[in-house]
């Protein structure tokens, strides 16, 4: 089980520290926005990443569900995990960044701020799914289903929060505007992959350790 | 009439005979809902606005349906009957569609009071409203009776259900409130055609895996 | 700095305090399995009467 390779963590470390430099000291200054957009650099990538986070934590409890092989329960668990902390950064910048642009920390006309709400509540849900099952093949098939429900979730929710926008709540501002000039892309994905890197280095750490303590469990139940 | 379709229609039937017999979901449910709206009536201050009222209609559908969903698979529960209905030579998505239907038939009937109830206590109702509340019913049984098997599984039961399920009822809200206050009612209502065809298929296609043990 | 600059600066820092948070996490995790680890092999010496 060698999971800890050394590219990933390389990889995390170069692509956003060179991801962020290129945000900050390359990228031209947004015409609109001013510096105040250089947060985008954080907050999209981190967005991003939390979609691939669920998106990969589903595809694992498809996987169980299919071969039934129990090692997917912690993986899809992991990756999920993993989701929860970069959707609860998404939700942290992206308020500082409501802050900037029209002087609230929590604003309902943003749509991602809405949409990471509602994915938030669902995803603790699982967490409190987990906790009060009983450990064993019927846990790791019902979060597997949960965690189903959850990437279909995004985009009906994102579709619901945005026809929403049209009526609830009239969206009046936008961040991303259709023609990013070509050096804002390039830091952009930069930063994206860097962010990318970095959720999979801290998946690998954080599976290593909850495969590790498993197998203690069983070693001290081997003893016991 | 298929063997599926007959163990459905066996199904559903048993558990709409079981709450005639018992009578102990139903009532409760139809109770709740009246007692929501009075305390509506005095939550909203007076001279507000139609759309809120409507809102919290929608919040006491939601609230009422989470009631007969934590009853869902009660019975089954205290008799082991869920254990006998899994090895039954039936296929097992068949004991959600009858479920399904039986709890969309609750819901119906509850409905069948609390909207006379609403349009007496507070503002007549469209037929856009009816049409909404009528689709979301569908898509809330479908995914409150897989909820509730997933829950029934769980420790914390009862508390577990409405944790599992209000985020998922957080777009049936969205596309209900919407359909009855919007001026584009037909776009919502879509919205809600959408939810219960993707949430009715999937939750049909995984509760196969939930009741296995 | 203009307060546009304060709360961009906060939001990086934001990522690099939660990366730091979660680095805690990890040592005392590590810390704990390093102890689990201990006690498991005195066991299982005491056992084997190694």
């Amino acid at each position: 089980m060698s999971s800890l390779n050394r590219g990933l963590p390389s990889a995390a470390f170069a692509l956003l520290v060179g991801g962020f430099a290129l945000a900050f000291y390359w990228a031209p200054e947004d015409a609109d926005q001013g510096f105040s957009q250089k947060i985008f650099y954080l907050h999209v990538p981190i967005a991003l990443t939390a979609y691939a986070c669920f998106g990969w934590g589903a595809w694992k409890a498809l996987r169980l569900l299919w071969t039934r092989d129990r090692k997917y329960d912690l993986e899809s668990y992991t990756a999920i995990h993993m989701g929860v902390i970069f959707g609860l950064l998404t939700l942290v910048t992206g308020s500082i960044w409501a802050k900037i642009s029209w002087g609230e920390w929590w604003t309902w006309g943003e749509r991602q701020l809405v949409l990471f709400l509602i994915l938030f509540l669902f995803y603790s849900s699982y967490f409190m799914l987990r906790y009060s099952t009983e450990p064993g093949p019927r846990r790791e098939r019902n979060s597997a289903v949960y965690a189903l429900f959850g990437v279909v979730l995004i985009p009906v929710s994102f579709l619901a929060v945005r026809i929403a926008g049209t009526i609830l709540h009239p969206t009046i501002f936008t961040h991303e505007g259709a023609d990013l000039p070509w050096q804002m892309l390039v830091a952009f994905l930069v930063c994206l992959a860097g962010m990318l890197s970095l959720a999979a280095t801290l998946y690998r750490v954080e599976l290593t350790g909850k495969r590790i303590d498993a197998s203690l469990r069983e070693l001290r139940e081997l003893l016991a | 009439m298929s063997a599926y379709a007959a163990d459905v229609a066996a199904l559903a039937r048993k558990d709409v005979l079981l709450e005639v017999r018992s009578r102990d979901t139903l009532p409760a449910m139809l109770l709740f809902v009246v007692s929501a709206l009075t305390i509506f009536h005095f939550a909203l201050p007076s001279g507000s606005s139609e759309r809120a009222e409507t809102g919290l209609l929608w919040i006491a559908i939601v609230f009422t349906a989470l009631l007969g969903l934590t009853r869902a698979f009660a019975a089954e529960r205290e008799e082991g009957v869920l254990d006998g209905l899994v090895l039954a030579p039936c296929d097992r998505s068949a004991i959600w569609l009858g479920k399904t239907i039986g709890m969309a038939v609750f819901l119906v009937l509850a409905e069948i009071v609390a909207l006379p109830a609403f349009a007496l206590f507070f503002h007549p109702l469209s037929w856009e409203l009816v049409a909404a509340v009528a689709l979301a019913d569908i898509g809330i049984a479908s995914i409150g009776t897989l909820l509730a098997a997933i829950a029934a599984a769980s420790r914390a039961r009862e508390l577990l259900l409405p944790l599992l399920f209000l985020p998922l009822a957080i777009p049936v809200v969205i596309g209900g409130v919407g359909a009855s206050i919007a001026s584009n009612p037909g776009s919502f209502l879509g919205f809600l055609v959408l939810y219960d065809g993707v949430f009715a298929i999937l939750s049909w296609a995984s509760f196969e895996y939930v009741v296995t043990e | 700095m203009s307060t546009a600059e304060k709360y961009v600066t906060g939001a990086y820092l934001v990522l690099l305090g939660s990366l730091l948070v979660y680095l805690l996490i990890i040592a005392l995790k590590v810390g704990r399995l390093e102890e689990d680890l201990a006690d498991l092999t005195r066991a299982a010496r005491e056992k084997h009467g190694g």
